[in-house]
């Protein structure tokens, strides 16, 4: 079962270090990993998605709450949430192919953000379903050279990975609908 | 007040009562030890760093308070790593500080320089880089009550040397470690309590698994009043030895690979397990699809993460088992397990029965023979440290402990070479108390080198080794699975006798039955640590065995007729 976790940790000096050596000397590999910067000075955000069940999930936010520097775990897999993943992809791109390519694009929100006599990048944010939907459909082109960042998550409403909010509020499900950048 | 951090750490070890340290000097280092003669704190000189981390260890267990050692950069750190392993795998509160090159330096593989946060990061409950004096003392008052509260284990403090050189204003008060701003509570619910009652009163075959936990919360009362009220057999891991008094009619001996043949069978054919501070080691439960499959199982533990980790549990309590345990008392029903018991005592039959002291002397030594008379000498009274290997598990079965804290032995990590320092910090800590090293013949050449801080520091234990001329338990793996090919095991000794001489220690050689006894007691009344070499029979084998990862009740079982368990009454 795909787990994700949102991480609120200390940003101090080896903190990926000892978040990540949890996972691997506990024999969990992770999936994807992604740190950035909160609203919190002095506070970084990991999402963290995991391969296990139930009860490895629940251990390993036992594991995660005993790192000193571990300030709040929330396991936000069941929890109504928004995941995203970005992706830049380079596509081989003849004056021929563009057009059709850049119709692609269209249909998936995506957006183009450099242009090359032979290439094009192309820019997609959306869940990893769409992103996989986009390559695909891109792959008879010739994709060169693809980056992405990992999923981010973040749970509805009031409820925060820092701090249950109060009046849980959760948005309307809008699993269909692709949120362009 | 203005110091220096090398003063800071002296002024934060005597503030959190530490009196005793144990360490190795060394460049990086030395600006704390030169700070170290103006504060009354004894510093015992070790002869490797690894075995300052195990008498820390030692002085820990033994007395329940956090031992700490001390060693420079480099070799210094990485000498100390398995003592830190040792420590965190049988949960044992130690604070280890080490000196780190300059912070200008770290990086720069600058002599003596070695990454040891990075090496002890996995070993550890936490660990440090300090760089600048003013972090010393939030750093120490948060260390020491890291090691010490929840689960107890290791905490590592790196220091660089210019952090140690620089002054700062010293403040103990501010200095006062901030709590985690959020953790989940864990603790057990009401509608748990009352789950775990409800399997409780109504188990027909329970059985209590005795571990590390009941020392570690102090729960030795609670834990005896609550088998004597519902009546329920306890028997112990290796580490939970002493939680429970072994000549306590409920007590049934240890469990697991070389536990008692009737607790693995009884384990195997409980109705429910109360695990009280245990965490199902491999060496406990044997194969884990065939393990006591006809027990509903209840966890207590204090570390969330050990629910659930090697066997699915119905409860899992989590928090001090003490108090968890007098939660539960006033709901507990008195039972009457008597068909139960008597059904154990039958599993025992004659295995139980081990009258190794009448036995008529066949000209052998044998290792059971020397516990079994140190337990009759000492009147099971005495802190026993053993090594790891086949005398351990002789000392567990031979050697009976009713009170805490009186067998420290490395169970988690098999640490060869752990008694002897491991002893020296039991004693310090406990310096009333008798203490006695079992070690094998191979485990003690591994730290034997600490003989000579034992006559530095004047220390008074003893030393028994037992000694057979081969890796016995490793030996005993060859005969079983390996049809008798000894690779490396048999071992060319020393004159051990002639050894502990030559470090100005008294010291004999016991050869026959007849002196074991004798050699006890004048050891026992030596002011002096007297090394004792018992020469005891090569190819004795420990019995009966669980083969690694065999179901718990697939014993190897002594074959009869048997030189040491005869017929004869029960010495229990």
């Amino acid at each position: 079962m795909i787990t994700t976790f949102a991480i609120h940790v200390e940003n101090k000096p080896g903190v990926l270090t000892r978040v990540s050596s949890l996972f691997r000397r506990r024999a969990f590999n992770i999936e994807s990993l992604t740190v950035g910067h909160t609203d919190r000075p002095g506070v970084s955000r990991m999402t963290i998605v995991v391969d296990t069940d139930e009860i490895g999930a629940r251990r390993l936010e036992a594991h995660l709450y005993k790192l000193v520097n571990v300030l709040r775990v929330e396991n936000i897999t069941a929890a109504p949430a928004v995941f995203r993943d970005l992706a830049m992809i380079k596509v081989a791109a003849t004056a021929e192919s563009r057009t059709h390519i850049m119709q692609l694009v269209d249909v998936f929100r995506a957006r183009v953000v450099d242009v090359a006599p032979d290439s094009l990048i192309i820019e997609i944010t959306g869940t990893e379903d769409k992103i996989d939907g986009l390559l695909e459909v891109l792959r008879p082109y010739g994709v060169l050279e693809m980056v992405r960042t990992g999923r981010v998550a973040m749970s509805r409403g009031l409820r925060t990975a820092s701090g249950t909010g109060e009046g849980l509020r959760i948005a309307e499900d809008d699993h269909n609908v692709f949120h362009s950048v | 007040m203005k110091r220096t951090g090398a003063q800071i750490v002296w002024e934060c070890l005597v503030r959190q009562g530490v009196t005793d340290i144990f360490g190795y000097p060394g460049g990086a280092i030395l600006p704390t030890y030169d700070a170290m003669l103006d504060y009354p704190i004894r510093h015992v000189l070790v002869r490797h760093e690894q075995g300052a981390t195990h008498m820390a260890d030692g002085y820990a267990r033994a007395s329940g308070k956090v031992g700490v050692a001390i060693a420079t950069s480099g070799p210094g750190a990485t000498n100390m790593v398995t003592g830190i392993a040792t420590a965190m795998m049988d949960s044992s509160p130690i604070v280890c500080i080490t000196g780190q090159v300059g912070s200008k330096l770290v990086g720069s593989d600058a002599f003596q320089e070695s990454d040891v946060t990075g090496v002890t990061l996995p070993i550890t409950k936490h660990n440090y880089l300090v760089t600048r004096a003013d972090e010393i003392a939030p750093t120490f008052r948060e260390a020491f009550e890291i090691a010490a509260s929840g689960r107890p284990g290791p905490v590592h403090i790196d220091i660089t040397k210019d952090a140690q050189q620089s002054s700062c204003e010293f403040d103990w008060d501010s200095a006062v470690p901030k709590k985690p701003e959020f953790r989940p509570d864990w603790s057990a619910r009401p509608e748990e309590f009352q789950r775990a009652l409800e399997l409780i009163n109504a188990a027909e075959r329970p059985l209590i698994l005795a571990g590390h936990g009941i020392m570690l919360s102090g729960a030795m009362d609670v834990v005896r009043a609550f088998a004597e009220k519902a009546n329920i057999p306890v028997s112990q891991t290796l580490l939970g030895i002493g939680g429970f008094p072994a000549s306590h009619p409920l007590s049934l001996g240890m469990m697991g690979m070389h536990g008692e043949a009737w607790v693995n069978s009884a384990i195997q054919q409980a109705d429910l397990l109360l695990a009280f501070g245990m965490r199902f080691d491999d060496r406990v439960t044997g194969n884990l699809k065939t393990y006591a499959l006809n027990a509903k199982k209840i966890h207590f533990d204090i570390d969330a993460a050990e629910i659930n980790k090697n066997v699915r549990v119905e409860v899992g309590i989590v928090g001090d088992l003490k108090e968890s345990l007098e939660v539960l008392m006033p709901g507990l029903k008195a039972g009457d397990r008597a068909k139960w018991i008597a059904h154990i005592g039958e599993l025992k039959g004659d295995s139980a029965v081990r009258d190794i002291q009448n036995l008529p002397d066949s000209g052998h030594l044998y290792a059971a023979h020397v516990i079994n008379d140190l337990w009759r000498a000492t009147h099971g009274d005495a802190i026993i440290v053993t090594d790891v290997g086949q005398h351990q598990m002789w000392e567990a079965q031979y050697y009976h402990h009713d009170k805490p804290r009186t067998l420290i032995t490395s169970g988690g990590l098999g640490t060869m070479g752990f008694a002897l320092p491991a002893a020296i910090g039991a004693k310090l800590a406990c310096p009333d108390k008798e203490v006695w090293v079992v070690v094998g013949d191979g485990g003690f050449q591994m730290t034997m080198c600490e003989l000579a801080t034992i006559v530095q520091e004047q220390i008074d234990i003893n030393v028994a080794i037992i000694n057979n001329g081969y890796l016995g338990m490793v030996r005993q793996w060859q005969e079983f699975f390996y049809e008798r090919r000894y690779a490396a095991t048999p071992l060319l000794n020393p004159n051990f006798q002639k050894l502990a001489e030559a470090f100005g220690l008294p010291a004999q050689t016991v050869t026959k039955r007849a002196d074991v006894g004798p050699a006890v007691e004048a050891a026992r009344k030596n002011r002096q640590t007297v090394v004792i070499d018992f020469q005891v029979e090569q190819e004795d084998t420990v019995y009966p065995m669980v083969p690694a990862g065999a179901d718990l009740d697939a014993m190897i079982r002594r074959p009869s007729p048997s030189p040491i368990i005869e017929t004869g009454a029960d010495v229990l």
